[in-house]
């Protein structure tokens, strides 16, 4: 039985860095908001201080911070001629799970994307003509450009206490910075954090090679931080404990450093954790939701009344939600129409390690999540693309982030994988490589998408997500220019040895690549062709919202957070400057 | 450690010893105030040094022996058996890495592609026991009624890399396979912290220079390509944390 | 949509919950006296009478145990109920509880209501709170309040207790001292009852005035000192470092942990700018009680400096930092904070073993808490880190033994903390 309880006016479902930015921002405009989270409540006292976070079996072997695919997981296949099966155990990509979300195990790497990227489809028709588009793609811009996020991406940035320097401040390019960054209004809050060995080669060279290298903007604190909220941020102390780990001395910024503390003061916010959203209730017509339904973890079910839904899951349990809720037409790739599900991408990684000869200390312990140094040269549109035969690009990085010894310690190609030969090999190289590697953007293509699966269920009862991927021609050829400069700047760097790091085979689910999913309920300027509008309102039910990446209708060679940082504030400007003003559609339809 | 609170998720980790027998954990609300209880902490739990908790006798020899010639003594340090791998991987099978409590375990299980991965209808606890048995039968009847660990150094090496290359004609056994496991399990013994029964002596960490469970390398930007020198420290500390061992 | 009334709690619902700060109850006023019921909450803050007080369903609704010298004993009701509550007494009454220590029986209250303190509140303010718990909303709890063992449990006993320790006297301004100073004095001697913790007691419970502000061990916690010495007290501070802290939980020293988290939260950090100061220009006006000079500090190279050094830059760096000075207004700095030099090291003890949460306010919500690592150093092991951090970075106070700290473990397990 459901049990109804009262209703409320906001729900937001999942609790993680959007969730908890749109909650505080409403519940500051005076709104009742309930936020419901699938996951455990996390603190960083109790959860992951620095006495039990420093266990690399623990976080980055079993995974202990992710969502569990026992409790949800989807499946996939390269391709729709195939069976798709369950991702049983968790690789390509790692899904978070309870308060925080994502927010709690990042790097912290936090881009603002290109101009180009919002646009990237006119861009490239415009400056390569239509014929330059790769066949099957589903590339569309964005309907919000740049500019019209700016402010946001300041106020994300300035949230997190992002530590970095400027590349284009008001169109004035900045001595240090990434000069192909888009005019950003003011410089970063804190100044870059300071490099340990592998990148401060890497810049050497790089600029040897003609390249512009720039520090990572880094949500490791390079100095302590207090943001708007009155949420204050340590020093980092380059633990090399930060990607899978939660940051143990409050130096990483996450929604428990950034936002929470604020969060919970307000009278009027209320968590509920351990809580699964199974749908969003429509009313009877379909066209406004009445609130969630969700179960808790003793089973029983309840049903949250609400005037607005908030969807901040993670990007692929939105879309999730979205199916099974009814919520717009699913996505058929078979007659192309339909929205959800569709312009599903991810990225495209790869890169080079080197051996270095002589006594050396890389010291590859001595990390944060987004120390390091990185080329925006071969990125988006940031070169000419005529010669090399594909859109978009990557940017090239070494960020060294850690030394974990199970996971990392490479040897040379050629060294067996065990006995005396590997130990012997193993005890020369842990201290003396060092990795270059690309993060590469991946246009959406006809057959790249989100369904639910037809025969395999969770717990609940309620159908996986099904996810169809493989790489396309266009990425594979990005990703091939991007190995070759990653090899070009460890050879620069002084390797006597090189391992060339690329899978050339199908997307594989087991290798970890990248966590960023993106696409599924993409932003735009038709409903034909997009789920939300350009203030992320679902065209078919405007009292829902959506956040995170499932907006993207691409994705680009940056990490995404920044982006759904900015468009989470964007979001919610757009509900409390507009929408509570007039409820209903912003865009019409 | 004590997790006082009775709405206190049933957080165990995968590495813990034991299966969640845990009841159900409630919902919880939170408003007010960030919640905290005095001495709540989530740290691996102790082990005791003795004994096997998932292997038997004959099971634990044969995988001490493997783990010796994955990872064999020599100037470099001590090798698998003597840095606890098989301590190691007896007290993951027995816990919740051994019954993959936290996989998605519902069939059906077709055969998959490669990029489809992991699709085992059996936890690793039982692939272990069935793997190790079919060795040991492999042994006794085409080795001359030997057991794995009373095989020569170079007969257990040759098994090894014939597992690792898939002809190793062991019936029963999906030699790759388990040789991939065993491979993955064994090299996460000798590099995990030693609180999991696994890298003795931090040997495993001390091979790399891996200074473990350590929180603050900020000194160390003065330093760059200079030696690290702190000794490396587990979770459950080292031993100049106690006074009589100066 | 626009913004609408408080949609019901459901903290009822789903258990458990964290009790709300009301601060704004709806008024049942049986007094009109707008003026006087205002003032009458903000004194009910400034004595912070919530704080011992506390029920789930009302700061007001009592039942919380107070730890007293001679037992517990249990904080009653006194929101307007008549059956269980204060809804017979009348204002006469009221003030005679706070200045006198007597109920409205007749019978005698006992000190952990600081009526020993509370006796100097004015009788205007004492009316104004009267005023004020009248409009909280009645709720029925019926409190045990015969909890304390013979011969305590026999109240008349504190009219002998009264005699000894007991000085009845409405609050008299010094002259020739400054209002501030003055309205200081009113607040820390009477409502604030400062030294109802601070102040070192005598084996009967009876306040040592002599030893003003001293501190002591209380509550499994050491109430600091915080008179005037520069070695253990808070004789380096400045007036606005005290109201730094009063008002945030936090400054460039130290923050404000356990019992006095509570303080913060729920008293001095909803507290006029102009008290706070007042406050803290009496306290600094306080002269230095305890030892006025540090011990030598122990030897660096000692075993247990050398073993607790190592336990220290292993455990604590990562936060404290090597050098002991913490983050500013975050992390406390170990080097320049006199709880690591306090008499009693209890605090220390128990915050290495337990771990705690700072006190939270609005202009410092982020409230870092300590980690608990009792799980992770055993006695011997808390001894010695806790003696280096008392012994380095110019700290100087006698060392710590393991034996203190297994008191101290089983103390805090019997504490359920």
């Amino acid at each position: 039985m459901t049990r109804r309880l009262p209703s409320t006016d906001v729900v937001v479902v999942g609790l993680g860095w959007t969730g908890s930015i749109m909650s505080l921002e409403l519940a500051r405009a005076g709104l009742n908001v309930v936020a419901i989270e699938r996951g455990p409540w996390r603190d960083t006292a109790a959860d992951f201080p620095p006495a039990t976070s420093a266990d690399e079996l623990r976080y980055a072997v079993r995974q202990d911070l992710f969502l569990r695919p026992a409790q949800e997981t989807l499946t996939f296949r390269n391709n729709i001629s195939q069976n798709a099966l369950p991702i049983r155990r968790w690789g390509s990509f790692l899904p978070g799970n309870g308060v925080g979300g994502a927010g709690v195990h990042w790097n912290g790497h936090t881009w603002r994307w290109h101009p180009w990227d919002f646009t990237h489809r006119s861009s490239t028709i415009e400056r390569y003509g239509a014929d330059f588009l790769p066949p099957d793609n589903m590339m569309q811009d964005w309907g919000i450009t740049y500019d019209e996020l700016e402010p946001f991406y300041d106020r994300f940035e300035y949230l997190c206490g992002i530590a970095g320097k400027a590349g284009n401040l008001r169109g004035v390019i900045q001595e240090g910075g990434n000069p192909f960054e888009g005019p950003r209004q003011r410089e970063y809050p804190t100044p870059p954090m300071r490099l340990t060995q592998a990148p401060t080669m890497f810049e050497k060279a790089a600029r040897e090679l003609g390249w512009h290298p720039f520090p990572n903007p880094s949500a490791n604190m390079s100095q302590a931080y207090t943001n708007s909220y009155g949420c204050r941020l340590a020093p980092c102390t380059y633990c090399g404990f930060c990607e899978r780990f939660g940051c143990g001395n409050y130096s990483k910024a996450s929604p428990q450093t950034c936002v929470l503390p604020a969060l919970v003061r307000q009278s009027n916010f209320e968590a509920r954790t351990e809580c699964q959203v199974t749908k969003v209730n429509l009313s009877a017509d379909g066209k406004r939701a009445t609130g969630v339904t969700y179960r808790d973890t003793s089973g029983r079910e309840w049903e949250q009344p609400a005037e607005m839904v908030l969807l901040c899951a993670y990007q692929l349990f939105n879309v999730r939600l979205l199916l099974l809720s009814g919520i717009g037409t699913p996505y058929d790739p078979r007659t192309g129409e339909g929205t959800v599900g569709r312009n599903y991408a991810y990225q495209i990684t790869g890169g080079a390690t080197g051996f270095f000869p002589g006594e050396r200390h890389f010291n590859p312990f001595v990390a944060s999540g987004s120390e390091g140094i990185v080329v925006d040269d071969f990125n988006d549109d940031n070169f000419d693309h005529t010669q090399v035969g594909f859109v978009g690009g990557s940017s090239v990085a070494c960020i060294p982030t850690n030394g974990r010894p199970i996971l990392n310690r490479p040897v040379p190609e050629g060294t067996l994988r065990w006995g005396s030969a590997w130990k012997r090999a193993t005890h020369e190289n842990y201290n003396r490589t060092a990795s270059v590697g690309i993060q590469g953007s991946v246009m959406p293509y006809r057959g790249a998408y989100l369904d639910l699966d037809p025969t395999y269920k969770d717990p609940l009862g309620l159908p996986l997500l099904r996810l169809t991927f493989d790489f396309q021609e266009n990425e594979r050829k990005l990703r091939r220019f991007g190995v070759d400069r990653c090899i070009e700047a460890v050879r620069a760097m002084g390797a006597d040895r090189v391992i060339r790091n690329e899978i050339t085979g199908p997307y594989d689910i087991v290798p970890y690549q990248s966590t960023h999913t993106t696409g599924g309920a993409i932003m735009g300027a038709d409903p034909k062709t997009s789920v939300v509008n350009k203030y992320c309102q679902s065209w078919d039910v405007p009292n829902v919202f959506m956040a995170g990446a499932s907006l993207f209708p691409m994705n680009a060679g940056f990490n995404p957070t920044g982006t759904v940082g900015a468009l989470a504030y964007w979001a919610v400007d757009a509900i409390r400057e507009r929408y509570l003003k007039a409820p209903g559609p912003l865009v019409p339809a | 450690m004590r997790g006082r609170s009775t709405s206190r998720r049933h957080l165990l980790a995968a590495t813990a010893l034991v299966a969640c027998s845990l009841p159900a954990a409630q919902a919880r609300t939170i408003r007010g105030a960030l919640p905290w209880s005095a001495g709540e902490a989530y740290p691996p739990p102790r082990l005791s040094a003795a004994g096997w908790l998932f292997f038997t006798e004959a099971e634990a020899a044969a995988v001490t022996a493997m783990a010796n010639r994955l990872i064999p003594p020599d100037e470099l340090g001590a090798g698998g058996a003597e840095a606890g791998c098989a301590t190691f991987i007896d007290r993951q099978l027995a816990g919740s890495f051994g019954t993959s409590d936290w996989l998605y375990m519902q069939g059906p299980f077709p055969a998959g592609t490669p990029q489809q991965g992991l699709q085992e209808e059996h936890p690793p606890n039982r692939r272990y026991r069935e793997a190790l048995a079919a060795i040991a039968a492999h042994c006794r009847e085409k080795m001359g009624g030997r057991l794995f660990h009373t095989l020569s150094s170079q007969e257990q090496d040759a098994l090894l890399t014939a597992m690792e290359a898939g002809t190793s004609g062991i019936a029963g056994l999906r030699d790759k396979s388990f040789f991939e496991l065993l491979l993955q399990n064994v090299m996460e013994g000798y590099f995990a912290d030693p609180a999991y029964g696994g890298n003795r002596e931090m040997v495993g960490w001390k091979l790399v220079g891996f200074p473990g469970a350590r929180y603050d390398f900020r000194e160390m930007l003065d330093r760059l390509d200079q030696p690290y020198t702190d000794p490396p420290v587990g979770l459950f500390g080292r031993p100049a944390w106690t006074r009589a061992a100066q | 949509m626009s913004p609408r009334t408080p949609a019901r709690r459901l903290a009822a619902l789903l258990a458990p919950a964290f009790v709300l700060l009301l601060g704004a109850l709806p008024a049942q006023a049986d007094d009109n006296d707008y003026v006087a019921i205002e003032r009458g909450r903000y004194l009910a803050t400034v004595g912070d009478c919530s704080s011992c007080h506390l029920h789930r369903e009302s700061p007001y609704a009592g039942g919380r145990g107070i730890e007293a010298p001679f037992g517990t004993i249990n904080a009653p009701n006194i929101t307007p109920d008549p059956e269980t509550g204060l809804g017979r007494w009348t204002r006469d009454d009221f003030a005679r509880a706070l200045q006198q220590g007597v109920s409205r029986n007749g019978g005698h209250l006992y000190p952990a209501l600081p009526y020993p303190w509370f006796t100097r509140i004015s009788r205007e303010d004492s009316d104004a709170i009267y005023a004020y718990l009248r409009t909280v909303p009645p709720v029925s709890n019926a409190v045990n309040r015969d909890t304390l063992p013979f011969p305590f449990s026999i109240r008349a006993v504190m009219r002998v207790w009264n005699g000894m320790f007991f000085e009845p006297g409405r609050f008299q301004p010094v002259i020739g001292r400054t209002d501030e100073w003055n309205r200081g004095a009113y607040l820390v001697e009477g409502l604030g009852h400062c030294g109802a913790c601070h102040t070192p007691v005598n084996a009967l419970g009876g306040s040592r005035r002599s030893q003003s502000f001293a501190g002591q061990a209380l509550q499994g916690w050491y109430a600091p000192n915080i008179g005037g010495s520069s070695y253990q007290g808070i004789g380096e501070w400045g007036v606005d470092d005290v109201v730094q802290y009063l008002r945030t939980g936090a400054n460039g020293w130290t923050r404000a942990s356990g019992p006095m988290a509570e303080v913060v939260q729920r008293s001095t950090s909803r507290m006029t700018e102009a008290d706070l100061r007042a406050i803290a220009v009496y306290l600094r006006d306080q002269p230095g009680r305890g030892p006025a000079t540090a011990p030598p500090a122990l030897a660096a190279d000692s075993p247990r400096m050398r073993t607790g050094q190592a336990i220290y830059v292993d455990n604590c760096s990562a936060c404290h930092r090597r050098d002991g000075q913490g983050v500013e207004s975050m992390i406390p700095s170990l080097a320049s904070n006199q709880i690591a030099v306090q008499a009693g090291p209890e605090t220390l003890i128990r915050l290495v073993l337990s771990g705690s949460r700072p006190a939270a306010t609005d202009a410092e919500p982020t409230a870092p808490a300590m980690p608990a690592f009792g799980w992770r150093l055993n006695d011997a092991q808390v001894a010695d880190v806790v003696t280096y951090l008392r012994n380095s970075w110019g700290n100087a106070a006698p060392p710590v033994e393991a034996s203190v700290v297994q008191t101290m473990r089983r103390q805090l397990a019997a504490r359920g903390e």
